[in-house]
Parts: C-alpha cells; sequence; structure tokens
C-alpha cells in the first residue's frame, strides 16, 4: 500500500542576494494514512519551510529537487490551477497564526462560503449546514456562523479557524506550530481536538509541527527530528522519547522540564552553541558544532540514515552511515 | 447591539464640538487687530473729519458692533437659529445670499474632482500594490503629483494650455459677457471654463489617493488572514478582494472629510483661475475684516466638516465591524 505522503529527497531552498539558504535539504519521509506525523525542532531548522513547500511555495522558496507525492501526485510538479484545487479539500493547514487567520471583515460564514464556491461548492445552504454542524462540534455556538471574527474571543477564534481548516475533511491537515502562541489550557483543547478530528474520520492524517517535544509525545504516532535542515532521527514517538539515539535528539529529551525539580538545585539543561548557518553549511554533519561527542571525521564526513531499528532511523557516525553524498 | 447608545454618544460629541466650534469661529476674528467699519471708511476718501465720527457710529450701531461681547455673541446664535448669518459689511449684501451664490461653482469643480480623483487613485494604486514592476514607474509619478501644490499646477496648465496654446479660457467661470442662466450658451462657456479647474484639482489628487491605496494594499495583502485563504486554495482575485474590502476602509474616512472641506472651496486654485468661490469669499473676507462674512463662511465649514466625521462615524459601523465592536463594547 503506497503512503498518503512521500516525501524523497526534498530540496527547498531560499534565493537571497548572497547565494541560496538550503533550509530542507535532501529531507525524505513518509505519513501513512491515519497517523499523525509529527516534526521537531528548534526555530530555524526547517521544520516551517518544510510544511509551507508543500501547501503554500512561492518565492523567495524555491524548489531544487526531490518529490513530494500526495496520493500519487508530485506536489512540486503540479499546475498552480491543479494546486489550487487539491488545497483545502485534500491537503489542509492550520496555521501558526490560527487567532488572526480570519479576515476580520467578514462573517465567518461569508469566509467559507467564499472559499467552498472556488472548490466547487454550489448550494450555499449545504456548506453552512455542515459548518453549523461542525462548530456545535467544537462545542461553539452556531451562531459563531453568523458572527465577525472580532466579535470571538482569541481561543474562540483558534477553535473557529480549526473547523474552518477541517471543514471539507482534508486527506492531510497540516498543524503548523499551532500550540506555540497558545496557554497550556488552550494547548489541551488544541490537542483533543486534533485527536477529535482524527476519531471522526474528518481528517486522515495530520502533520504535527512543533518545537515542544512534550506535545508530541501526546499526539504523535510517529516523529521526526530536524536539525539545520536536515532529518537527524525519525521513529515511532515512544522509542524516540524513551531511547533517543541521536545526540541532538537527546539533548531535546533532556531540555525538557520536569516536574518536582526546582530550578534552583538542577539547572534545566539546554543546548549550548547556536544552529549554523545554512547559506553555506559544512560538508560534514551539521551538528558537529554542538556536539558532545564529536569525532575527528564528523566534519569531514556526512552521516546519512541508519535504520537501527525497525522504522527507526538516525543520522550519527555513532551508529555508522560512513556513506557520504 | 446597542446601536442607539451608539448614536446617543456620538450625536452628543458632535454636539459639543459644534458649540466649541462655531464660538472660536465667531471670536477669532473679533480677535484680530483692527476694526472692519474703519477698514471700510477709510476707502471712502474725502470725507470731514467730523463726518468720518459719525458715519462710524452709525455703522456700528447698524452692524451691532457697538454692543459688549456677550451681547454681540448672544445676538449671533439667535440670528443663527433664524438662518441669519449676518450681513457682509464688504459686499454689502446679506452672506447666506453671498455663500448660496458661491458655493455652486465649488461644488460643480470639486466634487466631480474629489470623487473621480477617488476613484481613479484607488483604482491606480491598487494596481501599484499588487504588481512591483508597473508600481517602480508609477510611484515616483504618484508622489511627484502629491507632493506639486496646486497653485503651480494650476498655473502650468494656464500658461500652457490657456496662454501658450489658447485651447481654454483660463479666466472665472463663464465669459463675461454673459449672465447666468440655463441657456445653450451659457452652459457651454461655463463648461469650457470648467475643465482647467477640475482638472488642476483632478490630476494633483490622485497622487494622494494612490499612494494611500498601494500602501494600504501592499499590507493587507501581507496580512495573516490573505496567507490563510492562499494557502486554503482561494483564487488570486479572492484574495485581492478580501484585501482590496480591507485596504478601502481608511480612504473612506479621506473621502469624507475631503467632501466635507468641499464648501471651504479651493482658494489657491479660485484665485489662479479667478474662479467665483467660496475660497474668493473667505479670502476677501479675511483681508477686509469681514466679521460676518468670515464667519459665516466658517460655520459652513465647521456643518460639512461635522457632518461629514459623523455620517463617516456612522457608515463605519456598518463596514467595518472591528469599529462597532469596539464602540459597542467599550
Amino acid at each position: 500500500m503506497s503512503s498518503l505522503l512521500d516525501v524523497r529527497n526534498l530540496k527547498i531552498y531560499y534565493k537571497t542576494p548572497v547565494g541560496y539558504v538550503k533550509a530542507v535539504d535532501n529531507v525524505s519521509f513518509k505519513v501513512e494514512k491515519g497517523e499523525v506525523f509529527g516534526v521537531a525542532g528548534e526555530s530555524g531548522c526547517g521544520k516551517s519551510t518544510l510544511v509551507h513547500s508543500l501547501i503554500l511555495r512561492k518565492p523567495p522558496m524555491v524548489h531544487m529537487g526531490g518529490q513530494a507525492v500526495f496520493k500519487g501526485r508530485d506536489l512540486m510538479q503540479l499546475s498552480k490551477e491543479e494546486e489550487r484545487r487539491i488545497k483545502y479539500t485534500e491537503l489542509s493547514i492550520i496555521p501558526q497564526y490560527a487567532m488572526n487567520a480570519l479576515n476580520p471583515t467578514k462573517k465567518i460564514k461569508d469566509i467559507v462560503w467564499d472559499i467552498a464556491r472556488e472548490h466547487g461548492y454550489e448550494d450555499r445552504n449545504e456548506v453552512e449546514k455542515l459548518l453549523r454542524e461542525r462548530l456545535a462540534m467544537v462545542k461553539l455556538s452556531e451562531k459563531v456562523a453568523d458572527m465577525y471574527p472580532v466579535e470571538l474571543s482569541g481561543g474562540m477564534r483558534q477553535r473557529a479557524t480549526m473547523v474552518v481548516s477541517t471543514l471539507m475533511n482534508p486527506d492531510l491537515l497540516i498543524a503548523d506550530e499551532v500550540t506555540s502562541a497558545l496557554d497550556v489550557t488552550t494547548q489541551r483543547v488544541v490537542l483533543e481536538l486534533l485527536n477529535y478530528f482524527m476519531e471522526q474520520d474528518i481528517v486522515k492524517s495530520i502533520i504535527f509541527v512543533t518545537h515542544d517535544l512534550a506535545l508530541l509525545d501526546k499526539i504523535a504516532d510517529r516523529f521526526m527530528v530536524m536539525y539545520a535542515g536536515k532529518v537527524v532521527e525519525m521513529g515511532p514517538t515512544e522509542e524516540l522519547i524513551n531511547e533517543p539515539s541521536h545526540p541532538y535528539t537527546t539533548m531535546l529529551v533532556e531540555s525538557l522540564p520536569k516536574i518536582g525539580v526546582r530550578y534552583r538545585e538542577t539547572k534545566l539543561k539546554g543546548i549550548p552553541g547556536y544552529p549554523i548557518s545554512l547559506l553555506n553549511p559544512p560538508k560534514g554533519c551539521r551538528f558537529y558544532t554542538r556536539c558532545p561527542y564529536a569525532m575527528e571525521h564528523c566534519p569531514k564526513v556526512e552521516p546519512s540514515l541508519v535504520e537501527i531499528e525497525e522504522g527507526h532511523v538516525v543520522a550519527c557516525h555513532l551508529y555508522g552511515g560512513e556513506s557520504n553524498e | 447591539m446597542g446601536f442607539k447608545k451608539y448614536l446617543a454618544r456620538k450625536t452628543g460629541v458632535y454636539l459639543i464640538t459644534f458649540l466649541f466650534a462655531v464660538t472660536l469661529n465667531w471670536l477669532r476674528p473679533r480677535l484680530m487687530p483692527g476694526n472692519p467699519i474703519e477698514a471700510m471708511l477709510s476707502s471712502n476718501l474725502g470725507l470731514a473729519p467730523g463726518e468720518k465720527e459719525v458715519l462710524m457710529k452709525y455703522y456700528s450701531q447698524l452692524y451691532g458692533l457697538d454692543k459688549p461681547l456677550w451681547e454681540q455673541f448672544v445676538n449671533f446664535w439667535v440670528s443663527l437659529f433664524h438662518g441669519n448669518l449676518g450681513y457682509s459689511i464688504l459686499y454689502k449684501a446679506p452672506v447666506t445670499d453671498l455663500i448660496k451664490h458661491a458655493l455652486p461653482y465649488d461644488v460643480v469643480i470639486l466634487l466631480p474632482a474629489i470623487a473621480l480623483s477617488w476613484l481613479v487613485g484607488n483604482w491606480l494604486g491598487a494596481i501599484a500594490g499588487k504588481n512591483k514592476r508597473y508600481d517602480r514607474y508609477t510611484m515616483p509619478l504618484f508622489y511627484f503629483l502629491a507632493s506639486m501644490p496646486y497653485f503651480w499646477f494650476a498655473m502650468l496648465l494656464v500658461y500652457f494650455v490657456g496662454v501658450r496654446a489658447g485651447w481654454l479660457p483660463y479666466q472665472g467661470a463663464y465669459a463675461p459677457d454673459l449672465i447666468p442662466s440655463f441657456s445653450g450658451d451659457f452652459i457651454a462657456s461655463f463648461l469650457k471654463h470648467w475643465i482647467l479647474p477640475f482638472l488642476s484639482l483632478f490630476i494633483v489628487m490622485i497622487g494622494s489617493w494612490a499612494i494611500g491605496m498601494r500602501n494600504m494594499i501592499i499590507y493587507e495583502l501581507e496580512a495573516d488572514y490573505v496567507r490563510y485563504l492562499e494557502a486554503l486554495g482561494g483564487s488570486e482575485k479572492l484574495l485581492t478582494k478580501h484585501a482590496y474590502r480591507n485596504a478601502i476602509l481608511p480612504q473612506v474616512t479621506g473621502l469624507a472629510l475631503q467632501l466635507g472641506l468641499m464648501v471651504a472651496g479651493a482658494i489657491a486654485t479660485e484665485i489662479v483661475f479667478n474662479y467665483p468661490g467660496i475660497g474668493i469669499l473667505i479670502m476677501n473676507a479675511a483681508l477686509s475684516q469681514d466679521y460676518f462674512l468670515l464667519q459665516g463662511a466658517f460655520l459652513m465649514v465647521v456643518i460639512s466638516v461635522l457632518a461629514a466625521n459623523f455620517i463617516i462615524d456612522l457608515i463605519y459601523a456598518f463596514i467595518d465591524p472591528r469599529v462597532r465592536t469596539s464602540y459597542t463594547e467599550g
């Protein structure tokens, strides 16, 4: 059975006056039907670029190679019109700015109808009826459909946007840092809703992008960790959280705050140093500059992804993978 | 949706503003140094010293200027409510008549100039905001237009189109040998005289509308809600529609203010083209300290600016839900 989304050796660069910034460099992964796939990494690691390249690729973002096969079609090769058509109905997104994603001067039902009409929907009443049902599902009043986004609270707008994004039952939903600007109560609501959408078969699969491993632990079936435009480790959530292999993943897991430990007694562990520039990344391992286990050949040879257990891959010389690309 | 409350509060605010503005308008000419009666009499040469005193007293009484300031103030409000704006010292005619005769000339020039430049400017600005290549060439032009003084461009038109080419008349509102009427001759002459002053305002105004619209469109097209629509597969037409709807809102305010200021005339333009509008009236009134004409003309300005603002406040409550929400909640 083929995967819902099969990304192979995808390269997405940013064109700048001083050269290409290699934000996503040779990334491959698959998203299966019915799973929540997580993408983790710190700011600037390319995780947002990766998911945006699937749904909103525009200058200065440039596709420099690789494929992203979604339901048998390569997203990178679609014409503008084809791309426009599969968005929303098959491939949708909840953006990072979900609270401000709705035009403040349009009623929510009008916004929905404007987009639905452009995807071939003809019966306005039917679309509105669906909208009201879904609003009720997420415990918003049906009347929200007739309101302007400014009349809603931030949390309500967040939920309304989630309803709008998933209204057409997309096969794949991209949740891009949806929780990063939220307080923990709203974070929980968002996670519960995403889970609910999966249960109700409103969405088939989710790509959940975050910098917060604790959240991935709660929602993702599998996830991958990105560093400086590369995948460093990918595998089932439990394995990655409990027995991380790559030094970077290990340090990320260790940096999570633990209950019962006072900051005064044990300082939070961070990862010293800063990510490298992606303008001219070094030939070897990109984590070399911050890695406590760095070896002599790390800066010279790029580690390739090695399968250490079934479905668990890691790119680090500690686990082999001598080949250089 | 406490719209009534919103309306009541707005009305109250505007009423107070009106009282203050009108009082200041009444007071201001009286604070100017000099005496209008003296200015008027000084033009009548050959008066014996005694005669001047008598005339001064007579005219002061006639215009009610011999009374204490507070009494003048009360009289002013009383006659205002009778629709009486006083009698012009300079033109020796009722102020209401003078304004009534001058205002149409301003309206026929300014109303189309403002409205059409608003439409054209917004249209050009929206294109510039969306298309970078076009923007590169048109923006300098817009800035050039916007920073050009009205009178300067008017003088260029007069010189090149009127004097050098001789294509169009450039003095007055109609040929001097005609009397205003609805005859074909007069209308033809009026239209010919109308073109240059209209163009001088219309073309210059396009610049600032276009700049405003261009900046708003760029800002709105970058807004989160537009990116979201795009991510959900909205067509470019839809994105533009949504952005345009929000970008036009501040422009509506600008339009209303401009229309409100219309009754002040366009002093520079009227002087260049010797056009008999309110602008010239105000200038002459100021030069000769014509209290009544000045306060009458300014009163018109105050009323129409306030009315324009009031109407805009009401319209805004309908076209922008953000305004409605903030006012009805707060």
